[in-house]
Parts: structure tokens; sequence; C-alpha cells
């Protein structure tokens, strides 16, 4: 990944409130983006002729409630350019109370299944996607497994196992 | 192919037990005669929550487990993680055991292809290929077993390095391997490159633009198929690749064949850098000398007192890395292979998300089969390359 700094510092030009904040942690540039923005930084990042970043390489949910104590989930985004070979890390921080925030979708096709597994594991609702379902978990399946309130050995009702005996 | 010129629309089933799906993939097809108008790819029988586990298990004792993601390449899920673990402590790996890795994921990647081709060729009905592969994949399998003890999930990499030196007699055999390995190549190819039934089946099948490979995120052999000259060990370069000397080929039109050539020709390259791996393998320590991190060594542990009380505690306190997150991918038989690791800085991983590459790849297959026969979606399902533990996670 680039240490390189330029990618947010022309990201703040274009859209002044997005950026949060910014580090680099072994070598890794992370941004924190406002949540309000994310597609456009999406769509900005992947079409601007000095980062190009035209390949998402992972979507993920973080459940930061023990890490910070602050209630808060957060969207990691990996991105890649194939073409600049540079990697960047967004991050949006978005309240677990009322997790949503927007897809982009629109911007990487292959985001569909990252969201859906994202709002499969912690419940994240991506406004604007296309078909967004569990993918993961079986049918009937409660709760969302990765969040940490969330019991390793499992918590499901009695009734889902009615449903596999039914098919 | 065929426009639609019913307005009939049937719903099979495929899967979950399919042979041609290869594992437990379940796919709703919908058919206007024999064409496919839409299919809904169904995941998640396999669902282990690896992920989950891995948030309760120390750094050392996740290794195991991504032996069950792809498990027809365990080396390079091991090397993975072993990467981003290393990146997050900080630590450098001795020259002979990135040698060593670099040994094991082309033999690893060589395994992987062979049982690609084996399966994909049946499928489509050339049969002969089949028990030519796994008569190769048998003495893979023989060289795993004498570094790892085990056949399958093999958990022979470690962070620092790998979990022993080769034994004796391990470079003899891997290079009695790579010497007849491109004759059987050869012979592979005969069967298969020019065949008249192969070309039909395969030719302009499942085709997918580089720009739209590159969106729907394909990497690998499927994203290279199309003409995308990418490939992680080349642009990013990790355990001294880029001391190897070895061509990515592409292909032009990204159809099932193109996807074919590409991976024949990876096998040819990865048979030459185990040939130059074993030509340039350096002296020295297998894993690093880092206490707090690495284990001791397996034969002192019957003679010193202190080996003994430091294993102990590298197994029960476990490593603790500093707070932060990392992100490591590597190449993978089937494309990106990546992890993300949150660390809190205890002993256990905050959170792994896994970037498995068949996960993304089969993303795509509407893309590849909408408008094509049924008879098509298998031999696209094949050309994907997919392996379902490493989807379902």
């Amino acid at each position: 990944m680039t240490e390189d700094a330029t990618i947010g510092k022309r990201l703040k030009a274009k859209f002044p409130e997005a950026v949060l904040g910014g580090k680099s942690f072994r070598g890794e540039l992370t941004i924190n983006i406002n949540k309000d923005y994310i597609q456009r930084a999406a769509k900005f990042l992947s079409e601007d002729s000095e980062s190009d970043f035209d390949y998402l390489s992972d979507l993920c949910g973080v459940d930061l409630s023990r890490l910070e104590r602050s209630n808060n989930f957060e969207v990691v985004y990996h991105l890649y350019s194939i073409k600049l070979n540079h990697r960047v890390r967004l991050k949006v921080k978005i309240p677990a109370s009322n997790p949503n925030i927007d897809t982009v979708t629109n911007v990487w096709k292959t985001a569909d299944w990252h969201e859906r597994e994202a709002y499969d594991m912690f419940g994240i609702i991506f406004n604007g996607h296309p078909n967004l379902q569990r993918i993961l978990t079986p049918e009937g399946f409660e709760g969302h497994p990765l969040r940490k309130d969330y019991p390793l050995k499992g918590r499901q009702p009695e009734t889902l196992k009615g449903i596999y005996r039914k098919g | 192919m065929t426009a639609a010129t019913t307005e009939q629309v049937m719903t099979i089933n495929m899967g979950p037990q399919h042979p041609s799906t290869h594992g437990v993939l379940r796919l709703l097809l919908e058919l206007d005669g024999e064409t496919v108008v839409k299919v809904t790819p169904d995941i998640g029988y396999l669902h282990r929550g690896i992920e989950k586990l891995a948030e309760h298990k120390t750094y050392h004792q996740f290794i195991p487990l991504t032996d069950r993601l792809d498990y027809l390449a365990p080396m390079s899920n091991n090397m993975g993680y072993a990467l981003a673990v290393e990146k997050l402590l900080n630590i450098k790996v001795p020259k002979r055991a990135q040698y060593i890795r670099v040994i094991m994921c082309e033999l690893t990647r060589i395994s992987s292809h062979l049982l690609w081709l084996a399966t994909h060729a049946l499928d489509i009905g050339a049969m002969t290929v089949f028990f030519y592969c796994f008569r190769e994949r048998e003495t893979l399998n023989d060289l795993f077993e004498m570094v790892a003890g085990a056949r399958m999930n093999l958990s022979y990499i470690r962070i620092g390095g790998v979990a022993r030196d080769l034994p004796d007699g391990f470079t003899e055999k891997t290079r009695d391997f790579v010497n007849d390995f491109l004759g059987r190549l050869r012979d592979y190819e005969t069967l298969l490159t020019k065949n008249k039934i192969w070309l039909m089946r395969t030719k302009g099948v499942g085709v997918i633009s580089a720009e739209d490979a590159i969106n729907y995120g394909l990497s690998g052999p499927c994203v290279r198929g199309s003409g995308v000259r990418w490939d992680v060990r080349k642009s990013e370069p990790y355990s001294s690749y880029d001391e190897m000397d070895f061509i990515v080929p592409v292909g032009k039109n990204g159809d099932v064949y193109d996807r074919y050539l590409v991976r024949l020709e990876e096998l040819r390259q990865s048979n030459e850098i185990i040939r130059q791996a074993l030509d340039n393998l350096p002296g020295g320590e297998y894993i690093a000398d880092i206490p707090d991190v690495v284990l001791p060594k397996k034969e002192n542990l019957k003679q010193s007192m202190e080996s003994l009380i430091h294993h102990f505690k590298v197994v029960t306190g476990g490593i603790c890395p500093p707070a932060g997150e990392v992100y490591a991918c590597v190449e993978a038989p089937k494309g990106e292979l990546g992890y993300y690791i949150v660390s809190d800085g205890t002993k256990n991983p905050y959170r792994i998300k896994i970037r498995p590459p068949s996960f993304v790849n089969l993303e795509a297959i509407e893309k590849l089969v909408v408008g094509r026969l049924l008879a098509d979606v298998v031999a696209v399902i094949g050309s994907l390359d997919i392996v379902l533990g490493e989807i379902d996670r």
C-alpha cells in the first residue's frame, strides 16, 4: 500500500467535508470518510486519474463496541488500482443503533455480495442496494453473528430447527 | 445464442449435491427452453463461522482454520495469514523460510490447478485427463506429507517462517517431479488444447471483457483470461517473489478457453519458479528467532527446561501484536486472497476478515451465463475454479 498522502489531499480538495482524518500504519494509508459522502468519494476515487481505484478488493463491517467502547460500526473499504498499483483503505463510522450507509454497487459491481455479507453479519443496511438479502446464513436465521454481543455458540430460536426439518 | 421464443420460463434447481457445482453450491436457474434467463446462486451451505471463531482464538491457533478455507490450496491460505500477522508484528522472515514458502505455494498452485483441470475436463466430458491429473497430485501429496506430516490440511507455514526444515530427500524428490512435469503437461495439452469437442464447448463461452472483469472484482486466472496483466506476485511481491524469473500469462477473449490456456501456462511457470527456488535455496534458519512470537524448536523441548517454559508461555499467553490494522494479500491459485486483521493489542485478534477469491469470482456468474445454454453453465462454473470452503467460510 502507498504512503502517498496525495490521495487524501485530492479528495479533501474536492469534498472538504468528506475527509475526517487519515493515518498511515505499516505503510498502509487509511482515510476516514464522512458517512454522507461515501458514494461521492468512491466515485471520485474510482474516476480521478491520479488515484484511479478501479478495483474494490474488499468491503467489510467491523463492530467497534469493544474496541473503543463507542457503540459504532465501521464499514471498511479496501481499494486497489490495477493501473497505478497502489492501495488505500476507506473507513466510515456509522451508529450501531441505526446502521445504514449508501451502497457503492453503482461504482463497483463487486460490492454487491460484499455488502450482502456485511448486512448478514452485522445488520448494516446499504441504501440503494439492488438485492439486500442474507447470503451466508440460512433462511430464518435470527440476529447478526459477527456483532460482538452475539455469542460464539450461537443463539437461535427452537423454531429454526423446525425450519430445517421441513426443508 | 437463441433468442427467447416462448414465454414459458421454467425454474430448475442445480445443486447443492450436483457433481459439477464443485461442492455445495446451489444454483436456481430460470430457463427458457435450454437458454438461461436468470441465475441465482445460493451459497452458505458450508458456512462455519471461521471469522467469528478467529476472534476467540490466539494468533497461532487460527492457522489450522485457514487450511479449511480453500482446502485445495492450504499453503496459500497459511501464507496469506502469516504475512498479515507478520506485517502487523513488523517482523522479518529469514531468506531460507521465504524460499521454502515459495516452493510450497507453487507446489500448492500446481496441485490446485491440477484438480481444477481434472474436474473441469471431466465436467465437459474428457475423462482421461482426470486420471492423469490425479496421478500427479498423488506425487504432490507425498511431497506435502514429507514436509508437513499431512496430505490435505497442512498448516506448515507458521508466523515467522515454517514449521520445520525441509526433510532429507525432499529436494531430490521435488526435482524429479519438476523434471517430469513439463512432459506430463504436454500430454494434457495433446488431449485438450486442439481437441475439437473441447474447443466447441469452451471457445466463446462465458465471455467477460477486461473492463467488466475488473468491475466485477475478478482476480487470478479469471481476470487474466480477459487480458488484464495483474498478478499480486508481480505487482506487490512478497516472500522473495521479486527474485524469481517468471511471466504472467494473459488471455485475449476472456472466455472459458482463454482461462484454460492461462492456467495451463501458469502450471508451467510455477514449475519454473520451483526449479529456480530449489537451485538458489539459501542456507540458514527456517524460522525467525523472535522469542515472544515464535514457538521454540520441537527438538529442544525434550532437553531444555527453558524451551518448555517458553513454549508453554507462547501457547497459553499467545502473542500480543500492537493495536492497529493491516491488510495483506497473496496470489492464491484462485486469485487475490486477502486478510484484514484488526488488533486491539490483546492475544486474540479483534476482527479478521478474509477476502476469498472464489467468493468474488462466483459473483460474476450471472454476467457469464445469462443468454447461454444450460450446458454452458457447467463449463463456466468449471472455468471459475471455485472452492466452496472459502466462499462460505
